[in-house]
């Protein structure tokens, strides 16, 4: 298990936890950006990743991902370490990142996005189904499939990159802001769709997000960030009930 | 009438040439942002290596394929020795393409001399006539013309719809992307080097029976080439294609009916001109770019 400096650990796991995060420091070039960041998330759990803005959040998910260097630490993966692995290795070995921004390639249709997503499976078949499994789990995607995605709404887009994502098969799925830029009544069905994938996937999930109440509100466990370091990890339920920490680190 | 008629049909052939290079250019710059200065050069070397085959054998065919093969090979090892500038400021990558350029060209001068030698043609160089109508077009400029088509249409098949050609364009227009859900996009550039060394050797073989064949001989068609793609807008390969037609048919009224001396300078002038007017080209993305 992950050592945290304040509160109670993540929920005793009996195997080893599906992505845990070992004393992770990181850099952009010279600036150490993380210093030394732990967290055990258990298979089919939610971990809201929150914090200030520049306290670390999406870093720490770049870091997971391959996208900048990781000092120290390690990135398990249901035990195996797969730390410092290039993105698209990563991608392979199951950990898929949807960064922040609805970061659709507007230059391809719906469907050629979605099918990106599946180019790491092997087979024709395989590909086929899976893409299948996503417009019935999103038929707002499937009316849509032959647009180009720059047509879609901000809410639609969201939905397409986690589409996109789960369609790679990942166990872990990294999310940072999902609810950037969207109206509130469609983070709450963002966020319901995320408690969802948990709950009938299996899947990992880590969320960053800026709207802490809406990320807690899923969540089973959360962890809170400042100046890349973990300052607060515990239920979800205790975070959201901890008014003065909320307030401190987070303006709430 | 009939000159019009001679001009425009011998100017399509030139310009499916200007086409090719273009599109090899296009291919590189989509995906890595870098103009592949040694584009031409890596045609003129193919092209000798299919002069080679075609003494040795005798047979056309072979030189034509030794030329193509010879083009994926040029292209892949070119991308591994321009990697290292990924990701560095782009006057690096300037400078490797350049060198590059000059390496090719200085070693095509020591391994074949730098005189002029004659390049077969595939077909019949002389005028095609309907009646007593000369076309100003040979048997091997329709060669020329369909044989450039054919491959854009593959290509254009390909990008559409394959595998290799939709993680060619997600790596386009979006690495980053492409790379968290998996693409291995290191091997996504090699394979649009490979694509693009294959067009520049088509390039080379189909226009050196007009250029002759010498160790600079495409840095003219080259700049002519460049000209193509910027007025397609460099991303696109349809507009590669496009420009590369409307500059060969251009060109050849210029020199049909001004004078072939002006050739060059007005092809320069093109440059400039679409530059100045509109840099992002007839079908590029009204974007800044820096080359």
């Amino acid at each position: 298990m992950a050592e945290v400096p304040t509160g109670a650990a993540a929920p005793a796991t009996p195997a080893a936890p599906a992505l845990a995060i070992e004393d992770l420091v990181a850099s952009y070039d010279e600036v150490v950006a993380l210093h030394g960041v732990s967290i055990a998330a258990g298979k089919g759990t939610v971990t809201a990743v929150l914090g200030a803005n520049g306290a670390g959040k999406s870093t720490l998910l770049r870091a997971i991902s391959g996208l900048i260097r990781v000092r120290s630490g390690s990135v398990l993966l249901d035990g195996a370490d797969v730390t410092r692995r290039r993105p698209e290795d990563m991608a392979r070995a199951g950990v898929a990142h949807v960064s922040e921004g609805q970061s659709v390639i507007t230059e391809l249709t719906v469907e050629e996005n979605l099918r990106v997503g599946t180019l790491c499976r092997m087979s024709r078949a395989a590909r086929r189904a899976a893409l299948a499994q996503a417009y019935e789990r999103f038929p707002v995607l499937a009316d849509r499939r032959r647009k180009p995605a720059a047509t879609l709404s901000g809410g639609e887009r969201q939905m397409l990159v986690i589409a996109r994502a789960l369609l790679a098969g990942p166990r872990v799925l990294l999310l940072d802001e999902p609810s950037l830029g969207l109206a509130p009544k469609i983070i709450g069905q963002v966020m319901a769709l995320v408690a969802e994938l948990r709950d009938s996937t299996g899947l990992t999930i880590l969320l960053v997000e800026q709207n802490a109440r809406a990320a807690l509100g899923i969540a089973d466990q959360g962890i809170v960030l400042n100046l890349g370091k973990v300052v607060a990890a515990a239920d979800a339920a205790a975070l959201a009930a901890d008014a003065s920490l909320l307030n401190h680190y987070l303006g709430l | 009438m009939q000159e019009f008629l001679e001009f425009t049909l011998g100017g399509i052939s030139f310009g499916m040439i200007y086409a090719a290079i273009g599109l090899s250019l296009v291919l590189i710059w989509r995906g890595t942002r870098i103009l592949n200065y040694a584009q031409g050069g890596m045609a003129m070397f193919t092209a000798y290596i299919a002069l080679i085959v075609i003494n040795h054998t005798g047979n056309y065919w072979a030189g034509f394929a030794a030329a193509l093969a010879a083009g994926v090979v040029l292209g892949a090892v070119c991308e591994r020795v321009i990697r290292p500038t990924q990701g560095k400021p782009p006057l690096n990558a300037v400078i490797v393409t350049i060198g590059l350029l000059i390496l090719l060209e200085g070693l095509a001068g020591i391994i074949y001399g730098g005189q002029f030698r004659s390049f077969p043609a595939a077909f019949s160089i002389s005028g095609l006539k309907i009646g007593s109508t000369s076309l100003g077009a040979s048997r091997n400029d329709v060669f020329v013309a369909v044989a450039v088509l054919a491959a854009a249409l593959a290509l254009a098949v390909m990008f559409r719809y394959t595998s290799a050609g939709l993680r060619l364009r997600a790596t386009a227009f979006s690495p980053g992307v492409a790379r968290l859900l998996g693409v291995r996009v290191g091997r996504v550039l090699t394979l649009g080097w490979v694509l693009a060394g294959l067009i520049g050797a088509l390039a080379g073989v189909l226009v050196s029976p007009n250029t002759f064949l010498y160790p600079n001989s495409m840095d003219s068609i080259f700049v002519l080439g460049f000209t193509a793609a910027v007025i397609g807008g460099l991303d696109s390969p349809v507009g590669a294609v496009v420009g590369g037609l409307i500059l060969g048919v251009a060109l050849n009224y210029v020199s049909g009916y001004l004078g072939s001396a002006l050739m060059p300078v007005f092809g320069l002038c093109a440059l400039v001109l679409v530059l100045m007017v509109r840099p992002s080209g007839l079908f590029g993305a009204a974007s800044s770019r820096q080359v």
